[in-house]
């Protein structure tokens, strides 16, 4: 494609005249911007960790335990910024993600602590099942009333969601009465983590294997596209190396989520509840993947096929590169406007279920500030402001790095004044890295 | 020309005004199969806006749409591509961010039967229609904004011919283009004349409305000069319609 391009790399080793890297990206046709990405990641992670070893005497960084805390922790914002990439690349914004959040949560802890058990009786599972209905279609519907603001009645989304940040907080303010509800439904519990709300070794690994036939399957179909219109096909070697790629790192975290085991405490109770024997040396009991982490992988998925492989997510990015062509081809922009948003607020109401489940209760300040982390997460994440431009799987990772900045720094003792700058700073920085990125590759 | 029969479009009586000022006013054309129609005048003189009440991008307020000589409700794009009218607008109107196979099949992507779109169907496609338009076109992966302006109008024109338009609007195609790419736009108006489409075209340089058309409406001001047959006139007497706003015999 840029084949015009003088090879910038003389040093690199060149193979019948182009150099390898080159050669190596074009023929397995990996993203660069995603390499970028996982670089800062690692970068980001070892840092962090051997900051840890020398300064503090022991880097706590990369254990399985940070890693594993550090992925439920991701899950919440990462849920809403792949909702956000959809706002975004339509040339839009949503600042009352946070607020929405905060107010299914209240909506949802109300309905599951003082009304659903006073008909169903406390710990029907159904419970759980209309919480967590409740809670997105509630997220929905203020998304949509947002969106119908923006879309049909033309004001800026930048006003109306600024007004919703005020008045969805307050809405969850008055709803409760400024009280914390707590604790929530047993099970609703669990889709927030911890060592119950994980899917344990076994469980893990069935997840794990289903990842690697999916990657297969994926590869396989993709070439068996290419041969039936008779495109260009990567050649074996590159197939084989993404599907090794793919799959280890999906075995990987497999091993890395069942290296993680559950605290003694919970050990020992589980085994007094299930008449377990706890033998001299400890039971080690894996945690495996937790739930709001698999929620938010099942999210990852369905947006990326919503983004990639549907006529919607066609017209999301035809609108945001250029919204007065997409009406001209007879989209509907309005129509799409409030679907995006309503999409957006589904997302924000999924998002408190497992922010609330996590935190075992529904407070006031649930989600103050996610509307920040949420945008920073999706442009960090290579989503233009400009519109037109942006990947889901970018936001999530963008929801990591923010999320890894926050934990390290904890980790290694830096309070929060600075965390604030650092973080702040990042997301600057970040932006302009890619830009210049964007600039070399046009 | 054999200006008989029904017409295939027939637009009667157009107005449309914008805060006051009457863009179209009172304005009738009519168009032929096989027949390529120039709309000239100057900027401002609401050619532009006539043909956007054709193509759904704005409504009149007054006046009628017949197609065959059938009255049409055009309300928006998508009613006028189900007449099978396509424009190719001067703003080329693509999406800058996709690949020309997205930006062809916008709106109307092939999709498989669970509803997923089929992009590499497109791809071939494209493909093939590029390969008919013009065989240079290789850039088939990456952002139309890449591409150069004869590129790009490439992809504006193989979006309109792709699906058998039956009338097509072009709204100053070579304007962006050099000679060589102008000739190409030119030959392919002839082609498409050829298999019996209508096309109104929207055209500043006299040199290829004597070349391509067959009539030429002139509008100033939003209203209509007049018709005449291309082959009955000098291009002196359509430059004076344009600029005088008389019709030959007045002006003679």
């Amino acid at each position: 494609m840029t084949d015009t391009s003088p090879p910038k790399k003389k040093t690199a080793a060149p193979t019948d005249g182009i150099p390898f890297l080159t050669k190596f990206l074009r023929d397995t046709e990996i993203d660069t911007r995603l390499l970028g990405m996982i670089g800062a990641l690692m970068l980001i992670w070892f840092g962090f960790h051997f900051y840890g070893a020398i300064v503090n005497g022991q880097g706590f960084f990369l254990t399985p335990r940070n890693l594993w805390n550090l992925s439920v922790q991701t899950s919440s914002i990462g849920i809403m910024a792949t909702g956000m990439v959809l706002v975004i690349i339509t040339r839009n914004i949503d600042l009352s993600v946070g607020a929405v959040l905060g107010l299914t949560a209240m909506i949802m802890g109300l309905l599951q602590v003082n009304v659903l058990p006073q008909y169903l009786g406390l710990g029907n599972p159904a419970i759980w099942v209309i919480t967590v209905i409740v809670g997105m279609v509630a997220g929905a519907c203020i998304g949509t009333f947002q969106g119908w603001l923006i879309a049909y009645r033309g004001i800026p989304a930048f006003i109306v969601t600024l007004g919703g940040l005020l008045v969805w907080r307050g809405s969850a303010f008055l709803a409760a009465g400024g009280r914390t509800i707590s604790p929530v439904d047993e099970n609703f519990a669990l889709l927030g983590g911890g060592p119950y709300g994980a899917i344990g070794a076994t469980g893990s690994w069935i997840v794990g294997v289903l990842g690697c036939l999916g990657v297969v399957w994926m590869l396989h179909s993709g070439r068996k596209q290419r041969i039936e219109h008779d495109f260009k096909l990567r050649p074996m070697w590159a197939e084989a190396f993404l599907a090794i790629v793919g799959c280890g790192m999906i075995i990987g975290s497999v091993l890395l989520v069942n290296a993680y085991p559950w605290p003694k405490g919970i050990v020992n109770a589980y085994a007094r509840a299930n008449d377990i024997v706890v033998p001299p040396e400890g039971l080690f009991i894996s945690h495996g993947f937790a739930i709001p982490v698999l929620i938010l992988v099942f999210v990852g998925i369905c947006m990326t096929i919503l983004m990639t492989r549907t006529r919607f997510g066609r017209y999301v990015f035809a609108i945001g590169g250029n919204p007065e062509a997409a009406a001209l081809a007879g989209i509907n922009t309005r129509w799409m406007t409030l679907k995006i948003f309503a999409l957006m607020g589904m997302l924000a109401g999924l998002s408190a279920v497992v922010a609330s489940a996590r935190l075992n209760s529904a407070t006031n300040a649930l989600g103050v500030f996610d509307e920040l982390y949420v945008i920073a997460a999706a442009v960090i994440g290579g989503t233009s402001l400009a519109g037109g431009l942006g990947t889901i799987y970018g936001a999530i990772l963008g929801a990591m790095v923010m999320q890894s900045l926050q934990t390290g720094m904890v980790l290694i003792g830096f309070d929060t004044a600075i965390q604030q700058i650092v973080v702040g700073s990042v997301l600057v920085f970040a932006v302009y890295l890619d830009n210049l990125y964007r600039k070399k590759v046009k | 020309m054999t200006n008989k029969g029904t017409p295939l479009v027939e637009m009667r009586d157009i107005s449309i005004s914008f805060g006051g000022i009457k863009a179209v006013d009172h304005v009738t054309v009519d168009l032929y199969p096989g027949e390529v129609v120039g709309l000239l005048g100057h900027n401002g003189a609401g050619k532009s806006t006539l043909i956007k009440c054709l193509s759904g991008a704005y409504q009149a307020d007054a006046g009628q749409i017949l197609i065959d000589g059938k009255p049409v409700e055009i309300n928006n794009p998508r009613d006028a591509r189900a007449q099978n009218i396509e424009t190719i607008y001067q703003t080329l109107a693509l999406a800058d961010n996709l690949d020309a196979a997205s930006n062809l099949f916008l709106g109307r992507e092939i999709v498989s039967p669970l509803g997923f779109v089929n992009d590499s169907k497109m791809e071939a496609e494209t493909r093939k229609i590029m390969h008919r338009l013009n065989p240079n076109f290789k850039k088939f992966n990456v952002p139309v904004s890449a591409l150069s302006g004869g590129q790009r109008q490439s992809v504006a024109i193989a979006r309109a011919v792709y699906f058998n338009a039956r009338i097509l609007i072009m709204d100053e195609p070579t304007a962006a283009l050099g000679p060589h790419e102008t000739q190409m736009v030119a030959e392919l108006i002839e082609e498409l004349k050829k298999q019996g489409l209508g096309i109104f075209l929207i055209e500043h340089d006299i040199h290829n409305v004597m070349k391509l058309c067959d009539r030429a409406s002139v509008m100033k001001n939003g209203q209509l000069v007049g018709t005449v047959n291309v082959n009955e006139v000098t291009d002196e007497d359509i430059l004076s319609m344009i600029i005088l706003g008389k019709k030959p015999e007045q002006a003679a």
